[in-house]
């Protein structure tokens, strides 16, 4: 579905973020890029829609090679990728409403857009989506007014009203509270599965990305250090990712997280 | 823990002070030292001529006393025709400049336009802002004629300046992830612009619109003197024949709409925040 061939990003300053990183991810494959700060997690991601150019290297989405893309191409295939951002990203002084239809830019003309007068069929599908995530009540409530949770639902449906191939993650729970961080990625893993898309989900939180996802990678430097199942993150793997730090806690505190998700 | 020596107990009981902004003593006393020096020099080379003040003094007060006796009739049709050329003059000027502005100061934002229109827009903006009111008044009056025209272009030209400096900068400050979010969804560059970059400077664009219809206002009021219409002729007639009656009673007119509009622009404020 999304492969990555030896993707090179060295920023202006020097700073390699990312060195020839090969990935290939299949449909409906719902994974967790693990690492620590300035391992090059979100430049990754937006190395793939390039909202990052990267500096070589080669993107497949599908069948259609990334890098090389005019920009009304690159527009096109943006299209088929759904992004949710850390913070949330939502435009504060536009409605819930305006937010989700967002998503339907890449669709729409311009003045349809203007004018806010998008296809029937758009706004069905966003009432649609409000729903499923429990605000279709919000839909004119401007932004601001949302908490974080709520935000990150509407940033949920904006990137699904793309109807992507693929949903780009960034950091989803960053700026959440522990039982919403849950809950937000509970909700993008079974829409995901809900809907056959394969998903990169940047995220801190180790513990939770293991609850969740069915595959882990870890980048350290740039590099892939770990590519593997959640199990497979023993405390020499995390280490090695991480560096030295006391992670029985850590793997402790899955146990305990599956349990009071059983109990829930 | 700490990794550089620091010896805490060498340290104790001294007082802590905010280190100065220029370290070196000698040059910050001869800097404070120099300012001060510069500052009596120039008061004193100021000249006053104290005898012209007192006879002045009298003409001063005759003209605050008029404020009391305001005279709004006896030049009723020229105060009148002049406020209505000022008014027209500024809503004219205030629209055709914010409309011209709001281009320019996209391309005057580094994080939306491309390098050499960058550069072209920032040329424009400055040579706005360079050439000062009264100067680009008399330049068109020379060119168009005496009459509301030459003010007309005089205020539009001077609103690009103002406005599309202050847009472009808030645009650069904006917030970059809210903007990236819309791209991200393959939005085309009008799209981007509409969705991403207008709802975060709209409170500011109309804040800003509404300060300069007040400034277009009250600079109409002096671009009369130079000739180029507006009720600043009326009031120039008025000082020039010594009726400051007259002119009181333009200069009230004048900061009851300057307050009006202050008024009116609060209120909009408050709504578009």
């Amino acid at each position: 579905m999304l492969r990555l061939e030896k993707l090179v990003k060295t920023y202006k300053t020097g700073d390699q973020a990312l060195k020839a990183v090969d990935l290939d991810i299949p449909e409906g494959q719902v994974l967790a890029l693990i690492g620590p700060s300035g391992a090059g997690k979100s430049t990754l991601i937006r190395c793939i829609n390039r909202l990052v150019e990267p500096t070589s290297g080669k993107v497949y989405l599908a069948d259609v090679e990334l890098t090389g893309l005019s920009s009304g191409a690159l527009r096109r295939e943006r299209r088929r990728m759904g992004m949710i951002f850390q913070e949330y990203a939502l435009v504060e002084r536009l409605s819930v409403m305006e937010n989700v239809l967002s998503g339907r830019l890449g669709y729409v003309g311009f003045w349809r857009s203007f004018l806010r007068r998008f296809p029937q069929s758009d706004v069905d599908e966003a009432f649609r989506l409000l729903d499923r995530v429990g605000l279709a009540h919000m839909a004119d409530k401007r932004a601001d007014e949302l908490s974080g949770g709520q935000r990150q639902r509407v940033g949920i449906c904006r990137a699904l009203i793309q109807n992507p191939a693929v949903l780009l993650v960034d950091e989803p729970t960053a700026s959440l509270d522990p039982k919403t961080s849950r809950q937000i990625m509970r909700l993008i893993c079974e829409l995901c599965k809900e809907r056959g898309l394969a998903a990169i989900i940047n995220i801190h939180d180790v513990a939770l990305a293991q609850m969740f996802v069915q595959r882990v990678i870890g980048l350290r430097f740039g590099a892939v250090e770990f590519d593997g199942p959640p199990e497979g993150l023993t405390p020499e793997v995390l280490t090695t990712i991480y560096g030295e730090e006391d992670w029985e806690a850590t793997i402790e505190a899955v146990d305990d997280d599956d349990d009071a998700v059983a109990a829930l | 823990m700490s990794d550089i020596a620091f010896e805490i107990e060498t340290r104790a009981g001294k007082p802590w002070r905010k280190p100065a902004f220029v370290q070196r003593p000698w040059l910050r006393w001869a800097l404070i030292g120099g300012f001060v020096a510069y500052l009596i020099a120039s008061y004193m080379t100021t000249e006053v001529n104290w005898m012209r003040v007192y006879e002045g003094l009298d003409r001063g007060k005759k003209f605050v006393l008029a404020f009391t006796s305001p005279d709004f009739t006896s030049r009723s049709t020229d105060i009148y025709w002049g406020m209505l050329e000022s008014i027209i003059m500024t809503v004219a000027s205030s629209v055709v400049g914010i409309a011209i502005s709001i281009p320019i100061a996209l391309g005057a934002a580094r994080n939306v336009a491309p390098l050499p229109v960058y550069l072209i827009c920032r040329s424009i903006i400055a040579i706005s802002r360079a050439l000062q009111e009264i100067i680009v008044a008399i330049l068109l009056v020379a060119i168009f004629g005496f009459g509301p025209l030459a003010g007309f272009l005089t205020l539009s030209f001077a609103t690009i300046g103002f406005l599309s400096k202050l847009l472009a900068e808030d645009i650069e400050s904006m917030d970059k992830v809210q903007a990236e979010a819309i791209k991200a969804s393959g939005a085309r560059w009008a799209q981007w612009i509409n969705y991403g970059v207008q709802p975060q400077v709209m409170p500011r664009l109309i804040g800003l619109s509404m300060y300069r219809l007040d400034i277009n206002f009250r600079e109409s009021a002096i671009l009369g003197i130079v000739g180029a219409g507006g009720i600043g002729a009326t009031l120039n007639t008025a000082f020039d024949r010594y009726e400051y009656d007259t002119a009181a009673a333009i200069l009230i007119i004048i900061i009851v709409i300057v307050m009006a509009l202050e008024y009116l622009s609060g209120i909009i404020r408050a709504r578009v925040q």
